[in-house]
C-alpha cells in the first residue's frame, strides 16, 4: 500500500506526527491500519478481524437507519451518598463528562432499524468504563417503557465494567429496576435484542443484558459476571484460554449467536422483522 | 473469639465474673466493688455499641454465632421440609429452601446459608452460591406461586461465587433470571437481610414487596474490602470504603432501599440470638399483615412500583 510506504518513510525520517491522524495500531495483531480503512470496516481489523472498541455515536450510526435517530436520553447524575474516595464523586463525574462528552454512560433514542420502529440504547465505555448508576438504570428503564407505550422494539448495546460503586446500593437497585421494566415490554410481545460487546461484566450482565429474547455477542468480547482478575484471585489458578470470551459463552449456551460487527445490523434487522408483531402479516 | 472492639467489654465481663465467683466462694462482701464495675460495664457497652461505625457493623454482620438462615427458620417457623437441588445440574448447599409454617400460615422459604463452623462453611462455600443455588431459589418461587403461599427470602451472602464453573454455567444469567422471577411473584414476597447483602448475589432473592434488614446487617453493590481494593488500591482501607458506601441499615432506610429495620440486642445479634429471633418474628408477622389485603396483581404492581422508584438523578 502506497500510503503505508509513505508512512514508513516518514517515520524513518523522524516525522511521526502523522501517526495519530492517519494510522491506528491493532491491539491484537499490531498491524498498522490506515484509519479511514478502519472506519469503513466498522473498526474491525482488516488483517486479523479483531473488533476494536467502538464509540457510542458510531454504534448508533451503524445500527440506526440513516437519519432516523432521535435522542431521548439526557438525565444527569447526582451524588446521592456524598461519596468521597481518593477524590469526590462530583469531581470524577465532571472529568468523565468531559471525556465522554455526555452527562452519563448511556445514549439512546427512537429510530428505525431495517425499517422497524425501535428504541436503541447504547452504553458508552468512554464514560467511567460504562458503569451503571442511577442514570443508566433510569434511561434504560424509560427507554423500555417508551418502547412499550409506542409499540417499538428494543435494542440495547451493552459495554460495561459493572455497577457504579459511587452510588453503591442505588446502583445495585438499577439491576432490579431495568429487569422489571422488561415485563412491560413482553406484556405487549415486543422484541428485545441484547448486544454484548467488549467488555460486558458485573451488574449489567446480571440484569437486562442477560434476559433478552435474543442475545448477540461481538467476536472476542469479554463477557461475564465476575471480572477475570477477581476470579483469578479467588481460585488462585490461571484461567483457561478464551475464558469468558464470546465464543466461550456460545459454547456454554449463554448467547444465541456471535456476530461479526459487519453483519450485525442486517442480523438485528432480520430478527426484529421476524419477531415484531406488526410484521407478522408481511411475510414474503 | 471476640471482635476487636468487643475485647475491652469481654475483659471487663470476665473480671466481674471472677470477682463474683471469689465473693461467693470466700464469703467476702464485694458488692460495692462489683456495683462500680457493673456500672462501668454498662457505660462501656453503651459507648461502644451506641456509636458503632459502619465498619464495626460490618464485623457484627459477619460475627460467628450470628443467626443463620437455618437458625432463623428453625427458631421462628415449624414443620420445615427442606427441598434440595435445582433439577438441572446439582445441589448447592450455599442456598437452602423449602416449605414451612409461620404462625399458622404455610410459607415457602429460601436463603443463603453460612456455615456455623469452618467445616460447614467450606461445605456451604461461605454462602456464595453457584448458578444451581439460584435455580433452586427460582424453583421455590415457582412453588410459592403455584400454591399461593407467601415467599420469604433470607439474605446473607458475601456475594455470588466468582469462579470458573460458576461463569461456565451462567452466573450472570441466573441472577438476572432470579431477579425477574421474584419480581413476577403473585404472592406476598418479603426479603430479610440477616447479615451480609453482597451485591447481585444478594439481590437475586431480594426483590420483595418489602425488604427488611437487621440493625447491623449491610447491603451494597460491592463489599467494603473489594471497593477499597479498587478505589484506594488497598483492601486494608475497608473501613473508609464502608463509610463511603453508606451500607448500613439506617443509610439504606433513608435511601428507600429497605423498608424496615429489625432491632438487634445491644452488641449485636450474636450476643443474644433468642432476642434477635423474636424480633425477626415480630417484624415478619407485622409485614405479612401489611400485605395481607393485597390480591395477586396488586402484589405484583406493588413490587414493581417499589423498585421502579429507586434511583437518584437530575432531569
Ligand atoms: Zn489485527
Amino acid at each position: 500500500m502506497a500510503l503505508e510506504r509513505l508512512f514508513r518513510r516518514r517515520r524513518a525520517q523522524g516525522e511521526a506526527r502523522d501517526i495519530p491522524e492517519l494510522w491506528v495500531k491493532c491491539p491484537k495483531c499490531d498491524a498498522q491500519i490506515y484509519k479511514k480503512d478502519l472506519e469503513t470496516n466498522l473498526h474491525v481489523c482488516p488483517k486479523c478481524e479483531h473488533h476494536l472498541r467502538l464509540s457510542a455515536d458510531k454504534r448508533i450510526a451503524m445500527l440506526a437507519d440513516a437519519g432516523s435517530f432521535e435522542q431521548i436520553t439526557g438525565l444527569k447524575p447526582t451524588d446521592p451518598l456524598g461519596f468521597v474516595d481518593t477524590e469526590p464523586y462530583p469531581k470524577r463525574l465532571e472529568r468523565y463528562q468531559k471525556e465522554a462528552g455526555r452527562p452519563d454512560a448511556i445514549v439512546g433514542g427512537r429510530c428505525t432499524i431495517g425499517g422497524i420502529e425501535s428504541v436503541l440504547l447504547v452504553m458508552d465505555y468512554a464514560f467511567a468504563g460504562g458503569s451503571m448508576g442511577s442514570v443508566v438504570g433510569e434511561e434504560i428503564t424509560r427507554g423500555i417503557e417508551l418502547a412499550a407505550q409506542e409499540n417499538r422494539a428494543v435494542v440495547i448495546v451493552s459495554v460495561s465494567g459493572g455497577a457504579r460503586m459511587q452510588e453503591a446500593a442505588l446502583s445495585l437497585m438499577q439491576m432490579a429496576k431495568t429487569t422489571l421494566a422488561l415485563d412491560r415490554l413482553w406484556a405487549q410481545k415486543l422484541p428485545y435484542i441484547s448486544i454484548l460487546t467488549d467488555p460486558t461484566t458485573g451488574g449489567v450482565t446480571a440484569s437486562f443484558a442477560a434476559i433478552a429474547d435474543v442475545i448477540l455477542a461481538e467476536p472476542g468480547a469479554l463477557i461475564g459476571f465476575a471480572g477475570p482478575r477477581v476470579i483469578k484471585q479467588t481460585i488462585r489458578q490461571d484461567l483457561p484460554e478464551g475464558f469468558q470470551r464470546s465464543e466461550f459463552l456460545l459454547k456454554h449456551g449463554m448467547v444465541d449467536q456471535v456476530v461479526d460487527r459487519r453483519r450485525l445490523k442486517e442480523t438485528v434487522a432480520r430478527i426484529l422483522k421476524l419477531l415484531h408483531p406488526r410484521t407478522v402479516n408481511h411475510a414474503g | 473469639m471476640p471482635l476487636e472492639f468487643e475485647k475491652p467489654i469481654e475483659e471487663l465481663e470476665a473480671k466481674i465474673a471472677e470477682l463474683e465467683g471469689f465473693a461467693t466462694s470466700s464469703g467476702v462482701d464485694l458488692s460495692g466493688e462489683l456495683q462500680v464495675l457493673r456500672e462501668r460495664l454498662a457505660q462501656l457497652k453503651s459507648e461502644t455499641f451506641g456509636n458503632l461505625s459502619r465498619w464495626e457493623r460490618v464485623q457484627l454482620a459477619r460475627a460467628p454465632g450470628r443467626p443463620t438462615t437455618l437458625d432463623v427458620i428453625g427458631g421462628i417457623m415449624s414443620e420445615f421440609v427442606e427441598l434440595y437441588g435445582d433439577r438441572t445440574y446439582g445441589e448447592d448447599p450455599a442456598v437452602v429452601g423449602g416449605l414451612a409454617r409461620f404462625e399458622g400460615t404455610s410459607v415457602v422459604v429460601v436463603g443463603h446459608q453460612k456455615g456455623r463452623d469452618t467445616k460447614e462453611n467450606i461445605r456451604r462455600n461461605f454462602a456464595m452460591p453457584h448458578p444451581e443455588g439460584y435455580r433452586k431459589a427460582m424453583r421455590m418461587m415457582d412453588l410459592a406461586d403455584r400454591f399461593g403461599r407467601p415467599f420469604i427470602a433470607f439474605i446473607d451472602t458475601p456475594g455470588a461465587y466468582p469462579g470458573v464453573s460458576a461463569e461456565e454455567r451462567g452466573q450472570a444469567w441466573v441472577i438476572a433470571q432470579s431477579i425477574q422471577r421474584m419480581a413476577r411473584l403473585r404472592v406476598p414476597a418479603i426479603a430479610i437481610i440477616l447479615g451480609e447483602g453482597g451485591s447481585g448475589g444478594a439481590l437475586a432473592i431480594g426483590v420483595g414487596n418489602r425488604v427488611l434488614i437487621l440493625e447491623n446487617a449491610w447491603y451494597s453493590v460491592i463489599s467494603p474490602e473489594s471497593c477499597a481494593a479498587i478505589l484506594w488500591r488497598d483492601a486494608k482501607e475497608a473501613a473508609k470504603a464502608a463509610e463511603a458506601l453508606k451500607l448500613s441499615a439506617p443509610d439504606l432506610l433513608s435511601l428507600g432501599i429497605v423498608d424496615r429495620i429489625i432491632p438487634e440486642p445491644s452488641g449485636g445479634a450474636h450476643r443474644d440470638p433468642a432476642t434477635t429471633l423474636s424480633n425477626i418474628k415480630q417484624a415478619l408477622q407485622a409485614t405479612l399483615a401489611e400485605l395481607a389485603g393485597l390480591g395477586p396483581e396488586q402484589l405484583f404492581e406493588d413490587r414493581y412500583r417499589r423498585f421502579r422508584g429507586l434511583g437518584r438523578y437530575q432531569v
